[in-house]
């Protein structure tokens, strides 16, 4: 059994009056991808952006519980530390506008304030955008604005963003919903080399999508964890009627 | 409908008939506006040379003489203005962007719309109270202060209305790379929006460039040169109020060489920041 | 945020951990953690930064509000309501009534409103409904916005030089006194400027009406003229009103312009044609020379009716307008 290295425990998080995830407990091992799949409103991207303290960004948004990183209570640390060691990309490619593609992929360290020695950013550079697979197609334009790319490159522009950061988890929040089918499989392909040295949650509301990247796999359904296991298990043999109703598309 | 017992062809006339009418009288709207500004120019380009920007006015029957006092006075009096009211303002307009719903961004907010809606005596009126009478003299920094609040409400609603424009994606970018609040503001956002900020900067210099009536109890006017920021200092707009309402031609001369170069100064100010607008949107 | 907890972060540093494929050593994952540290106590500044402009903002205005009410008090006191429909104004004898002032004011405000309606109306259908797009539309936008811009002061200049002696030969040919300048040039001069604010605001309103209910007017056979007579006017007659509103505001505040071209007398006029005074202009002309408290506070109480009318008048302007837009 692998080291885990995210832990929920008793997680519930609000939006105001309104209990959108309960009593979360969950395990996430190191190095694994993680699927998280649910039918629209059941709370799981709530709870994603609860991992890394994006949640509270909401006003009205509050949340209860612990969330381990490493032994430590990521509730109790200061949020710019969270997401420091928790990187994330969301639904649509979101790269800043008014930077470079070099820019973006050093935003984390440039738009800090750290300074780096220019052989450094170079190297953070390419070996990031090497890792997200876009080294070789954006290595002669690496001073074009980053909007300037197609959504596919974009939203891997965005991954490599995050991985510029060297976390430990990098949580995606239904990163290929806004593409189309060659750039999906493209941004799925990455999960499996990325996994190497990093552990990703994965939030998908496409079973076959869950099913293909995921190691294992966590179904939502009102605000509630209802199943976690093995993706090959679940798939095969799930154990909640819920979860059975869920994948044979009996609800969406 | 009534329409339908009239004859057709009756109605397609009176259309053609009020459509004349409506273009006839929106494009008669610029018509003093063209004839305002031909006539300005003409009367104070021939005034203009450089006799006229580097010296003081002359007394009454001495001919020559120029507003060298007035144009430094309304450069330093506005940069001073614009020091103080674009920091506040786009700091008012971030705090109203980052806080759409707090009870103290309601109220601010309808302070801000408050604000614009003073006339400007009453701006006036009030600095003369504040900086004034306190100090024991007019001075030219209380005219900037007036005008500052002047410039406050439009700096703010730029920034805010431009900021409020921006996607949330992009904040929440900045956040989940480990960025403070204040870095995604500052490098981010304000970045992002930057053209339609500079545009409220630059429309708000050009609205209080031309204004008189903070100046009348505040900067008071000064016939001599002055850099002093506790003095009284000459400005464009008082200079001509002060010498288009005097009797004398020899000061109407000045007071037409003024009046151009203002106009010019606003207009090109306005057609500058339409195109900086246009052409420095960043694309999202 | 607890400091003490993120001491405890800082100093316990870099938490054992495997960094596969890392080109930041343990060193600089600390020294980012410290500059961390720096940024946060800079955020907390700058949220409180944020929060003293909102706070400033509110007590601007209320600091505007008290000191023309303080200053007021002592006209208040000796003058009481009286003061509002006193018919005379002179300072020398201790007299003053404001009535010359606001009858010049509202004189000069709605007679300039009535010019420019027409005007600013016609620009509105013109730029919102005949022609929305296109580079001549375009400039006809532009160029009225550019009226706002001109400083009142050049209006009032070339009011002087070129309106007042047009005005004096108008008024000798219907056998009026040929004074030249008045309510009645101010007017002309405040007409002119308001026409913008009118004019943009209708432009918008008229681009907002739904095109299904144009539609459905078009496919009973309606003309232009009639689908604008009838449906986009009656849709868009309070979003009118607001503009109508906001250069009424702009009207009665307008200072310069009109102090140089209305006369500057203080009794009550007699005409149109006749010179006059409004509050804006009277400050204007009379508050460096007010020598008694009572003349001086005479006058701040003048501001603070200016003041009150045109807040009433804009806000009520801007809630049609929010309610116009939300809807």
């Amino acid at each position: 059994m692998e080291s885990t290295i995210v832990r929920s425990i008793d997680y519930n998080a609000y939006f105001g009056d309104n209990h959108v995830v309960k009593n979360v407990n969950i395990d996430i091992p190191k190095n694994n991808v993680i699927a998280v799949m649910g039918p629209s409103g059941c709370g799981k991207t709530t709870f994603l952006r609860g991992i890394n303290r994006m949640h509270e960004l909401i006003p009205g948004a509050t949340a209860k519980g612990k969330i381990m990183l490493d032994n430590e209570d990521v509730m109790e640390m200061h949020p710019i530390f969270v997401r420091l060691k928790i990187g994330m990309v969301f639904q649509r490619p979101n790269p800043f506008p008014n930077l470079s593609i070099y820019d973006n992929v050093i935003a984390g360290y440039k738009l800090n304030g750290i300074k780096l020695p220019k052989a450094e950013k170079d190297k953070i550079v390419e070996q990031s955008l090497t890792k997200v697979a876009l080294w070789n197609e954006v290595k002669d334009q690496l001073n074009k604005k980053g909007t300037f790319l197609s959504g596919g490159q974009q939203q891997r522009l965005c991954i490599a963003r995050a991985v510029a950061m060297e976390p430990e988890v990098l949580l995606f929040d239904e990163p290929t919903s806004a593409l189309d089918p060659i750039s999906t499989s493209t941004v799925e392909e990455l999960f499996h080399d990325l996994k190497q040295n990093y552990t990703l949650i994965i939030v998908t509301h496409n079973m076959q999508q869950a099913a293909r990247v995921s190691d294992k796999t966590a179904f939502f359904y009102m605000g509630e964890l209802v199943e976690y296991d093995e993706t090959k298990r679940m798939f095969t043999n799930p154990r909640d009627t819920r979860t059975q109703n869920y994948i044979t598309g009996r609800f969406s | 409908m009534k329409a339908k017992n009239s004859p057709v062809r009756f109605r397609i006339g009176k259309n053609g008939f009020f459509k004349g009418v409506v273009i006839a009288f929106a494009f008669s709207c610029v018509i003093p506006l063209l004839f305002i500004l031909a006539y300005i120019i003409k009367a104070g380009i021939t005034k203009i040379n450089w006799n006229f920007l580097v010296n003081v006015p002359k007394p009454v029957g001495e001919s020559g003489g120029g507003i060298a006092n007035a144009l430094l006075g309304s450069i330093i009096i506005i940069a001073v203005a614009a020091v103080i009211a674009i920091p506040i303002g786009i700091l008012g307009g971030i705090y109203l962007s980052e806080n759409r719903k707090s009870k103290l961004a309601y109220w601010a907010r309808l302070s801000i719309d408050i604000l614009q809606g003073v006339p400007s005596i009453v701006i006036g009126i009030v600095a003369y109270f504040w900086l004034v009478k306190p100090f024991g003299g007019f001075s030219s920094v209380s005219g900037s202060i007036a005008l500052a609040i002047m410039m406050l409400p439009i700096v703010v609603r730029s920034t805010e209305e431009t900021l409020k424009l921006l996607p949330d994606t992009l904040r929440e970018a900045g956040f989940a790379l480990g960025m403070p609040f204040h870095r995604v503001v500052l490098k981010v956002i304000v970045p992002c929006g930057i053209s339609g900020i500079l545009s409220g900067v630059m429309l708000s210099i050009a609205r209080i460039a031309g204004e008189t009536a903070p100046l009348l109890f505040t900067a008071f006017g000064n016939p001599y040169l002055s850099t002093s920021l506790t003095k009284p200092m000459q400005s464009l707009p008082l200079l001509i109020f002060n010498y288009a309402t005097s009797p004398y031609n020899d000061w109407h001369d000045l007071a037409w060489g003024a009046s151009c170069i203002l106009l010019i100064f606003v207009l090109v100010l306005n057609i500058f920041t339409k195109i900086i607008t246009r052409k420095w949107k960043v694309q999202l | 945020m607890k400091t003490f907890e993120n001491e405890a972060v800082i100093a316990r540093g870099d938490s054992p951990r495997v960094i596969t494929g890392s080109n930041t050593g343990k060193l600089k994952k600390t020294n980012r953690e410290k500059h961390s540290n720096r940024q946060i106590w800079t955020e907390s500044v700058f949220r409180r930064l944020l929060f003293i402009m909102g706070v400033l903002m509110v007590v601007l205005v209320l600091g505007i509000m008290f000191t023309l009410i303080v200053q007021s008090v002592p006209s208040i006191k000796a003058l009481g309501a009286g003061f509002l429909w006193g018919k005379v104004w002179d300072p020398v004898r201790d007299i003053y009534g404001a009535f010359p002032f606001l009858l010049g004011t509202l004189l000069t405000s709605f007679l300039a409103l009535a010019i420019s309606i027409p005007f600013s109306f016609a620009v509105g259908i013109f730029l919102g409904e005949y022609y929305p797009k296109g580079w001549l539309p375009d400039l006809l936008k532009n160029t009225v916005e550019l009226i706002a811009a001109v400083p009142s002061v050049i209006y009032g200049f070339w009011g002087l030089a070129v309106l007042v002696p047009i005005v004096r030969s108008f008024e000798s040919g219907i056998g009026e006194p040929p004074i030249g300048v008045g309510i009645f040039t101010s007017s002309l001069i405040l007409s002119i400027m308001i026409i913008p604010y009118a004019a943009s605001l209708g432009r918008s309103m008229i681009q907002m009406v739904p095109s299904h209910l144009k539609e459905a007017a078009y496919s009973l056979g309606a003309t232009r003229w009639e689908v604008i007579k009838s449906v986009i006017l009656p849709y868009v007659k309070s979003g009118l009103f607001a503009g109508v509103l906001l250069s009424l505001g702009r009207a009665l505040g307008e200072t310069m312009a009109v102090t140089m071209v209305i006369g500057n007398t203080s009794g009550i006029p007699k005409s149109i044609f006749a010179p006059g005074n409004t509050m804006a202009s009277v400050i204007a002309n009379e508050f460096t020379e007010a020598d008694r408290t009572v003349y001086l506070s005479a006058l701040i109480e003048l501001g603070l009716v200016l003041f009150l009318v045109t807040v009433v008048i804009n806000m009520i302007g801007k809630k049609i307008i929010s309610r116009f837009t939300n809807d």
